[in-house]
């Protein structure tokens, strides 16, 4: 599946409390979740993104809290995919595990810039700069996440073992 | 080649003779730990698994700690999820207000931990339970889900750092500050998918509390886990405590650790994390003139007994300084009523502090405590983030009790010393 959007770029470090703020935390409703995503990073960032757009940061993005709404809220406000220099590793799990493609380059997390038309082939791991015309590399996942991943996610995966099981 | 502690108790969970870094497994677990944020999504994702019943209603364990007492109407329909869903499952461990405590206080303190378990909790702070050398880590609320259908969780088996400690602590220099002074050391990220085992020295002289706030924090180097080898004083904590049978690992003499950092105790000083990071530790006396409006002691990380004691020695007979607003918020409801009984409370109450039911409220701006814009906290918690405390151009200060008491004496960030 090839994704493709335009490139909004953070720093280092970007914590969970930065991707949702704790005070909308008392609600599970991916919409109003996606209303405030990353708006302690960026207020205007839920008015800005649009259907398929990228988020490009640097190392440790989604550090901090276990909170799922974090990459919920990312993947409802419509961005495709994450590409960081690195993941966090709750963040890494968890958005394996709700089916929101990242992908960790550090090569494309330091290239990219901000307004950047992207193309990325989550299976294959490629990163392509369409407005730069270059190519990037993300680390392959391993089997097992591949599984996770083809099956829709963690509780899709889960719901056939039960069913084999009986 | 040996075992470190994290990866025998993994072993041993799989149903393996022997685990190496990297190794992804499927272990067993002792317990699945959820609260009013993170359970109310796990309980609709578990809808989904084809299960109708928990694995074990005895190993799930619901804490609505957060948003509690229920802060408003949507965080009360939060925490009735858990409630019915508790009522619905049968579960052993669902703990209501008013016998409830901040979750990393209160499953040790009623024995649901012990040594040698494997416990996920989809809360990050889950690795609290490390102190006892136990493997604990914090996962979101779909790995929650699957874990209560099933009884176990996949896991990459981490490589692990080890910490060594020398030397003596000095005084009003706890658990906190070793902590805040490593994540200085190695970076928010120093420890990302490893394994932090703390040992040495200063460590094994550590009490219980101050073991859990070292472990708590784990987490804020990016650790996957933070463990401490059992001995005596686990022994003793657990001893009556915790009612299933438990077992003590150790890590061998020939275990392989990626690193190993060598940290002189004895050299340092009570800690203070400016913002906007915990990494961004100083010790106190290089704090500089940082004027504060509001001082919170307690949670996860420093809620307990020890930490209320400590900062009732340095308020008795003080006042808290007039512009400063000192909220205390102990960690469950035992914790409140030994610091009742002992006279903690009456010393806060004369300085002039507010003492809080047990809850996260404020620590992650939840309520209880909220900053206004331009505000700065100093608080024993264990995250100073943009807009962790309320207005996104607050500013938090983390420290331990010792230092954020003498500070809400003196109005600004201060040294024990300077106050007694």
């Amino acid at each position: 599946m090839l994704l493709r959007g335009k490139a909004w770029k953070f720093g280092n470090d970007v914590d969970t409390d930065a991707i949702i703020p704790a005070r909308y935390l008392n609600t599970t409703d991916p919409q109003e979740l996606a209303e405030h995503c990353m708006e302690d990073a960026d207020p205007d960032f839920p008015q800005k993104v649009s259907k398929g757009d990228i988020i490009v940061a640097g190392k440790n993005f989604g550090c901090g809290s276990s909170r799922e709404h974090a990459p919920i809220a990312i993947k409802a406000a419509g961005v495709s995919c994450v590409i960081a220099r690195s993941f966090a590793r709750i963040f890494y799990r968890n958005s394996i595990n709700i089916g929101l493609p990242i992908m960790e380059s550090p090569e494309g997390a330091a290239a990219i810039e901000e307004g950047h038309e992207v193309e990325v082939d989550a299976k294959e791991g490629k990163i392509k700069n369409l407005t730069t015309g270059e190519t990037y590399t993300a680390a392959p996942f391993p089997d097992f996440m591949r599984q996770i991943i083809s099956a829709g996610g963690l509780i899709n995966y889960v719901a056939e073992r039960v069913k084999k099981d009986g | 080649m040996g075992m470190t502690i994290t990866e025998k108790i993994l072993a041993a969970h799989a149903g393996l003779d022997k685990v190496e870094p990297g190794q992804l497994i499927n272990a067993k677990l002792d317990v699945v730990l959820g609260n009013d944020i993170t359970a109310p999504v796990a309980i609709k994702e578990f809808r989904r698994t084809g299960k109708e019943k928990v694995f074990d209603k005895e190993k799930v364990v619901l804490v609505p700690d957060h948003f509690t007492p229920n802060k408003d109407i949507k965080s009360a329909e939060q925490a009735k999820i858990l409630r019915d869903f508790a009522r619905e499952q049968e579960l052993t461990n669902y703990f209501e207000v008013g016998r409830m405590g901040i979750e990393h206080c209160l499953l040790p303190e009623q024995g649901l931990v012990g040594p040698g378990d494997v416990v996920i909790g989809a809360d990050s702070h889950t690795c609290t339970y490390g102190a006892l050398g136990a493997f604990a880590t914090g996962v979101g609320s779909t790995d929650m889900a699957a874990g209560m259908a099933l009884g176990e969780a996949w896991f990459k088996v981490p490589e692990s750092i080890k910490f060594i400690y020398h030397g003596k602590l000095q005084e009003w220099v706890a658990g906190k500050d070793l902590i805040l002074y490593t994540i200085g050391k190695i970076g928010v990220d120093g420890a990302r998918y490893q394994a932090m085992e703390f040992t040495g020295e200063a460590i094994e002289s550590l009490s219980m509390d101050s073991r859990f706030t070292m472990a708590n924090m784990a987490i804020e180097a990016g650790g996957k886990n933070g463990i401490i080898a059992p001995d005596r004083i686990t022994e003793e904590y657990v001893k009556g405590r915790v009612k299933r049978p438990y077992k003590f690992y150790y890590s061998d003499s020939d275990a392989r650790y990626s690193q190993i950092i060598d940290i002189d105790a004895a050299l340092i000083e009570p800690q203070v994390a400016f913002p906007h990071l915990p990494e961004n530790t100083r010790g106190i006396s290089e704090a500089g003139l940082v004027l504060i409006d509001q001082v919170i002691i307690g949670s996860c990380t420093n809620g307990r007994l020890e930490d209320l004691r400590m900062a009732a020695g340095i308020l008795k007979g003080k006042k808290v300084h007039p512009e400063i607003r000192l909220i205390i918020f102990p960690g469950t409801q035992q914790i409140y009523l030994d610091a009742m009984r002992e006279g903690l409370f009456e010393i806060f109450v004369e300085a002039g502090a507010v003492v809080s039911t047990p809850t996260c409220g404020p620590c992650l701006g939840g309520h209880m405590g909220i900053l206004a814009k331009g505000e700065k906290a100093l608080a024993t918690t264990n995250r100073n983030f943009v807009g962790r405390m309320g207005h996104p151009e607050s500013e938090v200060y983390l420290s331990g009790p010792a230092v954020a008491a003498a500070s809400a004496v003196k109005g600004r960030l201060a040294a024990p010393q300077e106050v007694i």
